[in-house]
């Protein structure tokens, strides 16, 4: 099964090393990472997606908190919780098959970006079910290609991940 | 200012080797009142340091210059690091603006160690350094132990900063836990109460938070017998009543039935290595287990545990000890007493006039010491014979590579125990094949006439290789005989050293007690019989009590 991490962690030199380290070293698979500043000051939040059993995740969790760096780790996979994943796409598009792939794009609230005589960017924004289906759609025109950001995700409600 | 902080710290001695980068460091120890090891390999520093660390309880410091110098004390961190030993090691790095030229004598040591260390630093800057080295020595000395790196470039060292040191400090992502959960300590106390055949397990984690005198009165109270982890013995004693020695692959045969029969295994301070644990799936099918560890990581890492305790293990064991009453264990001591009647360990008893037997040697060691005798070994068939044979009776008195078995750790380490100690008799048990990755210190223990006793035990191979090959290599004695060996005995003498030879039960026994009653380093050189296994013995990933027996009785 796959876990969604957020873990809190001290701003740093190496700290993502550490992190990203121990994930290799105890031979634990991460799916994709997302890290960027919180808003306190000197605190970063990285999301990472991994994949494991439960025993694999508690385990997980565990050596993430002996990292020193390391202040706080939610498993947002057990909470309700809004996860997004950016991703752009750079698809062959000569003349003809503009409009067609204008429409996908709407469909899937997506954006194009950028627009060159044989290629078009487009932006969009959602969850894996939704990326993976755009990406099967504009495949037929041939992508050229992808960059993904990684999965973010913020738990629902009013609670929140906090460093206390 | 480093200086300064060590001395806040209540830093004696460190062990170090100076070298271009640390320059600086070195010229300000020059009329310092800090004391300095100098050894003749980087790695000898760190050992020393660790078995300094063992023996005091108190964090080892050690001090080695940028690249070569860092790079050689990669094999003592992660001994440390295996071994949940605090350190904190301070290395000179290449001036700031040269790092990551691949300038000279330049290694990424942060990097390397990354893996080995609690935790490590890289100073950019002297103002860093108070809190920097106040976080270090915090870090390493509490919680579960371990070593910390502080990587100082060189003109760091030169830099003037405003000193202002606090001892006590406060890491966001770190607060350890000490005390237990109570609703869990009182569901550990029902379940002792309710099993008929417990055993405790305990480990260095006994030892490490000063646990063995409550984990005597709790066994004794409870009437539990005691089983310790290579890394545990000396937490209860050897020569103890309820003690049923060392469990797995070179462990007790009643230690091992014990394990797999008892419907309560109460594991303190222990990390159910794979050495101890034989093949998992069969590991304590018939047990309960209550896991006492400070590293929450530990728990459930390799065994499903019933009762997990996160906590201090002395002060957990208090709680336990204060709830709970004589169990009702006689029936199952019986059993036990009939284990061990019949399944002692063998001792290699040798016909009149027959090879010397190792085992001999360290039962002889053993007899004639008295109990605050401090004994570090090295690694392999010697180790595992000390281990089995040496009645360690006090805590921070076995001192050993456990968790990354390092040949050449003892006889440093042993000089660490020295200078912590200096009332105490120290013997370094080592092997003709460890020996010689460490034999460089000889020059060390005889500039400071470091009075100890080297029981060389030398059987001419590197014995635990070759006893695998023995067993599961159809004795293909795949370079494993140690050819082109010095005479040990003029070695130690050209270095400066007394040192004696033993062939004999008659004269192994002559040479410890002139070695005990000399002053300064002697050398023992015991030639032992070649032929010679350790047994009892699980192979790897089986069963634990799936014995293969052997030697002699």
């Amino acid at each position: 099964m796959k876990h969604i991490l957020a873990i809190l962690v001290e701003n740093k030199p190496g700290a993502l090393t550490r992190i990203s380290g121990l994930f290799s070293r105890r031979g634990f698979n991460i799916d994709n990472i997302a890290v960027g500043e919180t808003i306190t000051p000197g605190i970063a939040r990285m999301t990472i997606t991994v994949e494991g059993s439960e025993t694999v995740i508690e385990q997980v969790i565990k050596q993430l908190h002996k990292l020193v760096n390391v202040i706080k780790v939610s498993n947002l996979s057990n909470e309700p919780a809004v996860t997004r994943e950016l991703m752009l796409i750079k698809v062959r598009a000569e003349t003809g098959s503009r409009s067609d792939i204008q429409q996908i794009v709407e469909t899937f609230r997506g954006k194009v970006v950028d627009v060159s005589p044989d290629s078009m960017i487009i932006e969009v924004t959602g969850n894996d079910d939704k990326l993976e289906a755009i990406k099967l759609l504009l495949d037929n025109f041939g992508i050229k290609e992808i960059v993904r950001t990684g999965k973010v995700a913020l738990l629902r409600g009013s609670r929140v991940t906090r460093e206390a | 200012m480093i200086l300064a902080a060590l001395e806040k710290e209540g830093v004696e001695l460190v062990f170090g080797f100076p070298g271009g980068a640390v320059l600086p460091l070195y010229d300000t120890l020059y009329d310092a009142p800090l004391k300095h090891l100098l050894v003749r390999h980087e790695q000898a520093a760190v050992h020393a340091a660790d078995g300094y660390a063992r023996v005091t309880g108190k964090p080892g410091v050690v001090f080695a210059t940028s690249g070569p110098g860092a790079t050689n004390l990669v094999t003592g961190i992660a001994n440390a690091y295996m071994d949940s030993v605090p350190l904190v090691l301070i290395t000179g790095q290449v001036a700031s603006q040269f790092i990551g030229t691949d300038a000279f004598q330049e290694a990424d040591i942060t990097g390397i160690t990354l893996p080995i260390t609690k935790h490590n630093y890289l100073v950019k800057s002297a103002e860093e350094l108070p809190g920097i080295l106040s976080e270090a020595f915090y870090i390493a000395s509490s919680g579960r132990r371990g070593p910390v790196l502080i990587d100082i470039p060189k003109d760091v060292f030169d830099q003037e900063a405003y000193f202002d040191y606090n001892t006590e400090c406060h890491i966001p992502g770190y607060n350890p836990t000490y005390t237990g959960h109570a609703g869990q300590i009182s569901r550990a106390v029902k379940a002792i109460r309710d099993a008929r055949r417990p055993v405790i397990f305990g480990g260095g984690g006994l030892i490490r938070s000063g646990a063995s005198s409550v984990l005597r009165q709790l066994a004794e109270k409870a009437r539990i017998p005691v089983i310790l982890s290579l890394m545990g013995l000396g937490a209860y004693p050897g020569d103890g009543e309820l003690f049923l020695g060392m469990p797995g692959m070179h462990g007790s045969v009643t230690a091992n039935y014990a394990l797999t029969e008892a419907d309560l295994i109460v594991a303190t301070g222990v990390r159910f290595d794979d050495r101890v644990t034989g093949k998992l799936e069969t590991f304590a099918q018939n047990a309960k287990i209550i896991h006492i560890d400070i590293d929450p990581a530990e728990i459930g890492k390799n065994v499903v545990i019933d009762i997990p305790i996160v906590g201090d293990v002395r002060q957990v064991l208090e709680e336990l000890l204060r709830k709970l009453k004589p169990g009702h264990t006689a029936k199952w001591l019986k059993q036990i007493e009939t284990w061990q009647n019949k399944y002692p360990i063998p001792i290699g008893s040798s016909n009149p006039g027959g090879a010397l037997k190792p085992q001999f040697v360290i039962r002889e060691l053993s007899r004639l010491s008295d109990e605050d005798t401090i004994v570090a070994t090295d690694v392999g068939q010697h180790q595992m014979w000390s281990a089995q044979h040496f009645a360690v009776r006090k805590p921070n008195a076995f001192l050993t590579s456990g968790g990354l078995g390092t040949m050449g750790y003892g006889f440093p380490a042993a000089i660490g125990a020295r200078l912590a100690a200096p009332e105490n008799r120290v013997i370094c048990i080592t092997g003709d094949g460890s020996f010689q990755m460490n034999i460089q210190e000889l020059a060390t223990v005889v500039n400071n006439k470091l009075d100890m006793t080297i029981a060389l035990i030398n059987n001419g191979s590197l014995g635990m290789v070759r006893q695998w090959q023995d067993i599961f290599f159809d004795k293909r004695y795949s370079h494993t005989t140690l050819k082109g060996s010095p005479d040990f005995v003029k070695v130690a003498e050209a270095y400066g050293a007394r040192a004696l030879r033993a062939t004999t039960n008659e004269e192994a026994t002559a040479a410890i007690e002139e070695a005990f009653a000399t002053k300064g380093p002697v050398l023992i050189d015991f030639v032992v019989d070649p032929e010679e296994n350790v047994y009892p013995m699980v192979a790897p990933n089986r069963p634990i009590n799936e014995i293969i027996t052997g030697g002699d009785y």
